[in-house]
């Protein structure tokens, strides 16, 4: 009993930590309407400044911490507030998702390059002090833990409710419409949200560095313990998000005392606060419809069907050409890109058409090539098998937040993510701890590909037919439907279709796309471990899609590439490695806001081209030739005819360009 | 029966009262109009019939079905039809593409894999029954507020629905316009559908609506025919703030709505 009591109280150190970080959390999400997945990363980043200063610089401890807590920390959240996130908050929630998911992937990049790998150890506050407390030892960092988790509380109790701006802050929460009318300052409000609730996030990852370590990615992904413990209070209440994070500090210190330690049940531990989202995620209630908000996206274009097919053959032939050049680790890679690709594909669906997020579509290709390791059937009827079981799995994700709103569906992915990266591909049924599966390319008709050359074409081939089924896709009623549903949900309800089964139904079919990939990757590889599908891959996916561009097959295939060559670049050269993600995700932040990305740039200068260009080329050549042939030849009525119906088409079509593949060469 | 019946609705959000013992019916056939001044929860209204809105307390019955519990899409599906004040036009489509999602939505499933050449048709006369058949290949996003409106009683309609509920139909149409919508609106009437209809151009409502029902903070002060409404003192105070029978008030009798006193033709 007393054992109870003592883990119950260790419980509670952890859960005060939790609550400090996650009160930030609801502080900057309820002002601003921006979640900031990087909460964590924040935190992160910061400790690691405590460090630096604290013990590379060697400044007093409190020096350092009033220095990163007072004016670091409320430096970067103002600036944050300012210049990248203000205005995300009444926009989609896929943007705004996706530029945090920037910050996230970039503070990552910027917290390795400056300070690179290597053992750092930032000590708890007073390590030698300590009481007795019947059969428990509390140490002074846990006391100060705790007492610091009360200041919290009781200073932002008196901030919202005696302060003036505590008061505008509560007020911005339920309408900053409305509190601008009334003569609040919504951005004075916001910016000062977010300096607090960068503070909370510092505070909490220096009180918890020496409990999870100086590493860049366990501090990252205490957001997900904030965001559990956040959803007790939907976001909204503090009192329940500090209930929430004490609950989730003891259930994890129970785990500690009373799991077995050894074969599943010691994988339980890190994923339960995971496990904890999940459950309070399918305990809440319906949200209701937001009405009143009519805006349409410019979306890239979509081809016709005759354009697509020749594209298609276009990218089929080039890729048989790179093929047959280059060396065997290259053509290896190529069909790397092809899968990262076509996992891309599988965003234009979901997030492109469909206006979701998902911060787990590497997951799934994780999933569709476990079920292809695990089927052992190396044919078609494996790999529709592998697809249809990732699609499952993705429904399965889907359906506790059916009656959510987006927002709570791509955080879920992300908690999925980590569950799946943590626990299920570690498993003794999966990929085991450390461990592979061998795997064997797929025959087609009997046909065995085994050759890399013809493995990797065959790859390219997939992605080919992926993109024209997309394309198909779209241009038909489903694809209209797609566009209806992000325009208008509730526009869509009224008419009689029912959002919360689409929206699976599209999360699952999006997920076997993704399924498909990850079981054609198993069979490139010959081997796949846990190891090729942790949750950070997904990340990337997710933003070199939107920087390239995830509303066209283009951006994917140009996505994919970039994906593959990352680490081929940070291999090159290592201590770039941190930079070249910093590089892209500040580059998501930047372009996070157009989803259209750099492959629509490339539509735009591909119809210059056609549009300008080509003509005047084509009558200076016909005039050359005309004075070449000169007694010859009537006029060529047939090219001009052709040119003239361009030159319509694009005028018909001035918002809906025409091009679409035509940055695959 | 009545095809639709609100029986006793209350809508609370926090201390306030939207909508407060709000009971009405819609006939098929019958054009119902529902006024008010701003803010007196003919909207809430709307949202409690299609389910938007959860009411607090109170029934939602439909061709004598307790529908209150039923989600938007399966009230959709049964034939409850709208327009929103706020527009919801999906405006990345095009006008016929957003009537042709309508067609696509209401033909279930099985109709969205098949080629949908066959009713193309239909929806151009659709487009040109609401009279907006020249704004057919335009993005929704970029046609003016009364075409918006025009648009989503076209998706409406796509549906065929046995009850609908329009809200502020008319405004951003101008007198020609919303003229030819009345013959429109007593037109779908007499093809069977009940009409329910939030309006603040009181020469349409007059002379369309056989019922009115006025609301004001959340409760029906008035029904009856446009004539009697016409002479109903209790709308005079809740429109003008005074009412021509206590000349008393007359006095002090600077309403809110005097926007709206103007309309109310006499």
């Amino acid at each position: 009993m007393s054992s109870l009591f003592a883990f119950t109280l260790l419980g509670l150190f952890t859960g005060a930590a939790y609550a400090i970080m996650a009160s930030g959390l609801v502080l900057t999400y309820a002002t601003t309407r921006v979640f900031n997945i990087a909460h964590g990363a924040f935190g992160m980043v910061l400790a690691f400044t405590f460090w630096d200063f604290s013990q590379r610089q060697g400044l007093p401890t409190l020096l350092s911490l009033f220095l990163v807590l007072g004016v670091v920390a409320p430096a970067i959240g103002w600036f944050i507030q300012r210049f990248v996130t203000r205005g995300l908050g009444e926009g989609p929630v896929s943007v705004a998702l996706v530029v945090a998911v920037g910050l996230l992937v970039g503070l990552i990049g910027v917290a390795q390059y400056i300070w690179p790998p290597e053992p750092r150890v930032l000590l708890p506050f007073h390590p030698e002090t300590g009481w007795q407390l019947g059969d428990t030892y509390i140490t002074a960092h846990q006391l100060i833990t705790i007492v610091c988790s009360i200041v919290v509380a009781i200073g932002l109790y008196l901030l919202l409710n005696r302060t003036r701006v505590g008061t505008a802050m509560r007020a911005s929460v339920d309408n900053p419409e409305l509190l601008k009318l009334f003569g609040g300052k919504p951005d004075t409000v916001a910016a000062l949200a977010w300096a607090i609730g960068m503070s909370l996030a510092a505070l909490a990852g220096i009180l918890l560095t020496p409990v999870v370590g100086l590493d860049y990615y366990a501090l990252t992904l205490l957001v997900i313990n904030a965001y559990a413990a956040a959803m007790l209070g939907r976001l909204k209440s503090l009192p329940l998000t500090f209930a929430g994070a004490m609950g989730l500090g003891i259930l994890e210190s129970w785990a500690v005392a009373y799991l077995p330690t050894d074969g599943f049940w010691s994988t339980i531990r890190p994923v339960i606060p995971a496990l904890f989202l999940f459950v309070v995620v399918v305990a809440m209630p319906q949200t209701q419809l937001r009405i009143g908000q009519v805006k349409g996206l410019v979306a890239a274009p979509v081809p016709a069907l005759r354009k697509s097919l020749g594209a298609g053959g276009v990218l089929l032939a080039l890729a048989f050409v790179l093929i047959g050049v280059v060396s065997r680790s290259d053509v290896l890679l190529i069909g790397v890109a092809a899968t990262y690709a076509m996992v891309m594909l599988s965003l234009v669906l979901l997030t492109g058409y469909g206006g979701h997020v998902s911060l787990a579509q590497f997951t799934f290709a994780g999933v569709g090539a476990l079920a292809y390791a695990k089927l052992d059937q190396p044919n078609l009827l494996g790999l529709v098998l592998a697809a249809a079981i990732a699609a499952g799995v993705g429904a399965l994700v889907a359906l506790p937040v059916l009656r959510l709103t987006g927002l709570y569906l791509a955080l879920s992915t992300m908690a999925f993510a980590v569950l799946m990266d943590k626990m299920i591909f570690q498993a003794d049924y999966a990929f085991k701890f450390n461990g592979t599966l061998a795997t064997e390319r797929l025959s087609v008709l009997g046909v065995k590909i085994g050759s890399d050359t013809a493995y990797v074409w065959f790859m390219v081939l997939a992605f080919v037919l992926m993109g024209l089924f997309l394309l198909w896709l779209r241009r038909g009623a489903l694809g209209r439907i797609l566009i209806a549903t992000r325009d208008s949900p509730s526009g869509c309800g009224t008419l009689g279709l029912d959002l919360r089964w689409f929206r699976v139904g599209l999360f699952s079919l999006s997920a076997g796309m993704a399924g498909v990939a990850g079981a054609l990757f198993a069979g490139l590889r010959g081997t796949v471990g846990a190891a090729d599908f942790l949750y950070f891959q997904s990340l990337l996916v997710l933003l070199l899609a939107v920087v390239f561009g995830v509303t066209s097959v283009t951006g994917a295939l140009l996505g994919g590439t970039a994906l593959m060559l990352l680490p081929v670049w940070q291999s090159s050269s290592p201590e770039l490695a941190g930079l070249l993600f910093a590089v892209l995700g500040f580059g998501a932040v930047l372009l996070g806001r157009d989803p259209n990305g750099i492959a629509n740039h490339l539509f735009k200068l591909g119809r210059r081209l056609t549009g300008k260009v080509l003509p005047r080329w084509e009558e200076q050549l016909r005039e050359r030739l005309d004075g070449l042939l000169k007694p010859g030849r009537p006029e060529p009525a047939r090219s001009v005819d052709a040119s003239f119906d361009t030159g319509v088409d694009a005028a018909v079509r001035i918002k809906e360009p025409i091009e679409e593949p035509q940055g695959v060469a | 029966m009545a095809l639709l019946e609100v029986d006793d609705v209350i809508v609370r959000f926090g201390g306030v009262t939207a909508v407060n013992h709000a009971s009405f019916t819609a006939e098929p056939g019958r054009i119902t109009g529902l006024i008010g001044p701003n803010g007196a929860g003919k909207t809430t209204c709307f949202n409690v019939i299609t389910g938007l809105q959860k009411p607090t307390s109170g029934r939602v019955r439909y061709r004598d079905r307790d529908v209150t519990g039923w989600p938007v899409h399966k009230r959709a599906g049964h034939g409850i039809g709208r327009t929103f004040q706020r527009l919801e036009a999906f405006g990345s489509l095009t006008v016929r593409d957003n009537v042709r999602v309508a067609r696509d939505i209401h033909g279930g499933p099985l109709a969205w894999v098949r080629a949908s050449g066959r009713s193309s048709l239909e929806i151009d006369v659709l487009l040109d029954r609401v009279g907006i058949a020249e704004y057919a290949d335009e993005r929704a996003d970029s046609i003016p507020t009364g075409t918006a409106r025009l648009l989503e009683l076209a998706r409406a309609l796509a549906c065929d629905p046995r009850l609908l509920l329009l809200d502020e139909p008319s405004s951003g149409l101008d007198e020609t316009e919303t003229d030819a919508f009345g013959a429109l609106l007593r037109d779908l009437a007499s093809e069977g559908v009940a009409i329910l209809m939030v309006e603040h151009d009181m020469d349409l409502v007059m002379s369309v609506c056989e019922e009115i029902h006025v609301l004001d903070f959340g409760q029906i002060i008035s029904s009856g025919t446009p004539a009697e409404i016409r002479d109903d003192s209790a709308v005079q105070r809740a429109y003008l703030g005074y009412s021509a029978d206590d000349p008393h008030e007359a006095a002090n009798g600077l309403g809110d709505h005097t926007s709206e006193m103007e309309a109310i033709p006499s």
